[in-house]
């Protein structure tokens, strides 16, 4: 079968490409449906990803977030017309110790490998969690990004001590949103603060105990634990923040992405006894953690479908230069495409 | 209930001088008919795929299917008829065959076997609009001025380029339908009908267009063989 890729070949330019695919490779065939846009797709998109980056990694089919529907199993583990959410860490190894995320010889969707922008995704069943069945699609979509969160935060329970009155969350973005969404739900007797920049996006944390600007942060403030999801030179004054205010032998999960390495004051990391803990994307296990989770509480899907930013509908190439352009003018939320290529 | 018709009559004169239909040549080492089955067997929607080949040719059909391992309890090899609206009308005869009589909404998406580019946006929309419509034309806007020549030696006519369309497939119709209007239909009518959809618009019958894609080719001569492998052997594999 011949399989159209829809490949970002230079900053702000898809074309589509054509690769021979069968279908009866044991691999399981998924048609994806909505697919929704991260930032690191947009610094791609853009070109700011750095020329050498550009240079090795495209062309490529950008995005890692998203759902489809099985239409072909040989493997005859899913039913037909089964809705899925697509693991985009391709493992080619296992390691007892090393969560496959982090083995150096993973591969994955978006970031040197082709990501879902295609008519159909052949893939490993393992790399395909089921669904529930009558969850809505638009959220759905970027259940990749609330995988992060699900991830630092099961590294957060194995590495912590058992004190959790006060988590701290800096970074008033998505993943800001979906962390002390999950933190209230999965630690519904601590205390979860925002520490956020901008008025209208705080508006959002309907559900936290407190939300306090990042200028006027009260000196007595005192957090056991906290997770930075700022990125960007934004990670530095984050991080700066939090050493100030966590408390001793505290845990500090560091989820933002800076592309230039940051400043950290180790004296204070050392005097308190800090733990920092890196996290990064998540495995095929997050994902099921993450779905068990929409099962248990199902608000939390309500509550995530507070962030679906805008949602469109791609039929053409110029469909997806629309989406990801209307993506960067857009300040708050996720966008979503559905996918009627 | 929705069926898909691949069209593999033809013997592929065009092709020049090789020893077996267009459908069967290789297209980056596989049969172009199995690349094109392949992207309709993905499509759970059809109840059942029906290849339509010439009569010395279904054994090998067959054979092919089994050796791409796409011999699927619901794909089907039958017989073609001599002209693509005869083979038409075999695959709704063998449908009538198996299911009983026809309604409405019993559509049947037909497509060449060789335009193996079609993608599944294509596909679904021929779906959603054969249902609400009952008749449809795969098309892109003529990218070619057409020039009309009655005698194929002046010029006779050049339409407007801008309301000009180039037909491509797949085409999607009401089984009943089609099969009412063609019957109605005298033999001079049949003869000059290369069209499918023409059925309908002879008839004052409304067909509602699907936008195709300019890849969406049709490999009917040597030079759109060259194409179509650069094509896919040019897309890097990564």
């Amino acid at each position: 079968m011949i399989n159209q890729v829809y490949r970002l070949v230079s900053p702000r330019q898809f074309e589509v490409t054509y690769k021979d695919k069968s279908i009866t490779a044991n691999q399981v065939v998924v048609r994806p449906t909505h697919l929704s846009i991260c930032a690191a797709d947009q610094r791609y998109y853009t070109g700011t990803r750095g020329e050498q980056a550009m240079r090795e990694k495209l062309p490529m089919a950008l995005i890692h977030e998203g759902v489809g529907e099985v239409v072909f199993d040989p493997t005859g583990t899913f039913k037909l017309g089964t809705k899925v959410v697509m693991v985009p860490n391709l493992p080619t190894e296992s390691d007892p110790n090393i969560a496959e995320n982090y083995l150096r010889t993973s591969r994955f969707r978006s970031s040197g490998y082709d990501g879902f922008m295609q008519d159909y995704i052949f893939t490993d069943t393992d790399r395909l969690i089921e669904l529930p069945q009558d969850i809505d699609l638009d959220v759905a979509a970027f259940t990749e990004l609330v995988t992060i969160t699900t991830h630092a935060l099961s590294r957060f329970e194995k590495k912590a001590h058992a004190r959790r009155e006060t988590f701290g969350v800096w970074g008033d973005g998505n993943l800001g949103y979906i962390t002390c969404l999950f933190l209230k739900k999965l630690y519904p007797d601590s205390k979860v603060i925002i520490f956020g920049k901008t008025d209208y996006k705080m508006n959002h944390f309907s559900f936290v105990d407190d939300a306090i600007k990042i200028d006027a942060i009260p000196n007595d403030i005192q957090i056991d634990h906290a997770i930075e999801c700022a990125g960007g030179k934004g990670s530095q004054y984050a991080l700066a923040q939090i050493i100030d205010h966590i408390n001793p032998e505290g845990t500090i999960s560091l989820l933002g992405v800076s592309e230039y390495p940051i400043e950290v004051n180790t004296r204070m990391v050392l005097e308190k006894g800090l733990t920092l803990i890196g996290s990064s994307r998540s495995g095929a296990k997050d994902f099921q953690r993450t779905v068990d989770i929409y099962k248990e509480y199902t608000d939390i899907v309500d509550y995530l479908g507070t962030i679906v930013g805008e949602v469109h509908t791609v039929r053409d190439i110029e469909n997806i230069t629309e989406a990801f352009e209307s993506d960067l003018s857009s300040s708050w939320g996720k966008t979503v495409m559905r996918w009627m290529i | 209930m929705i069926y898909a018709g691949i069209l593999a009559g033809g013997q592929g004169t065009r092709m020049g001088n090789v020893p077996m239909p267009k459908q069967f040549l290789l297209l980056n080492d596989k049969p172009i008919l199995v690349h094109t089955v392949e992207k309709f067997v993905l499509n759970p929607r059809f109840n059942k795929v029906i290849i339509a080949s010439p009569k010395e040719w279904i054994n090998y059909t067959q054979d092919i299917l089994k050796k791409f391992q796409i011999d699927l309890p619901n794909v089907v090899v039958i017989e073609g008829g001599s002209e693509r609206n005869d083979t038409i009308m075999n695959i709704i005869n063998y449908v009538e065959k198996e299911n009983g009589d026809l309604s409405e909404d019993d559509i049947l998406v037909t497509h060449d076997a060789v335009r193996p580019f079609l993608t599944h946006r294509i596909i679904e929309e021929n779906i959603e609009m054969g249902l609400k419509y009952g008749a449809v034309d795969t098309t892109i806007q003529a990218i070619d001025t057409i020039v009309e020549s009655a005698d194929n030696d002046f010029i006779s006519d050049i339409p407007r380029r801008d309301i000009m369309h180039q037909g491509q497939t797949p085409q999607t119709f009401s089984m009943k339908t089609i099969k009412e209007l063609y019957n109605e239909l005298s033999k001079e009518e049949k003869e000059i009908l290369t069209d499918a959809c023409k059925v309908f618009t002879m008839k004052g019958r409304k067909v509602k267009l699907v936008k195709g894609e300019i890849f969406n080719i049709k490999i009917t001569t040597p030079y759109d063989l060259n194409v179509a492998n650069s094509i896919i052997k040019g897309s890097l594999d990564k």
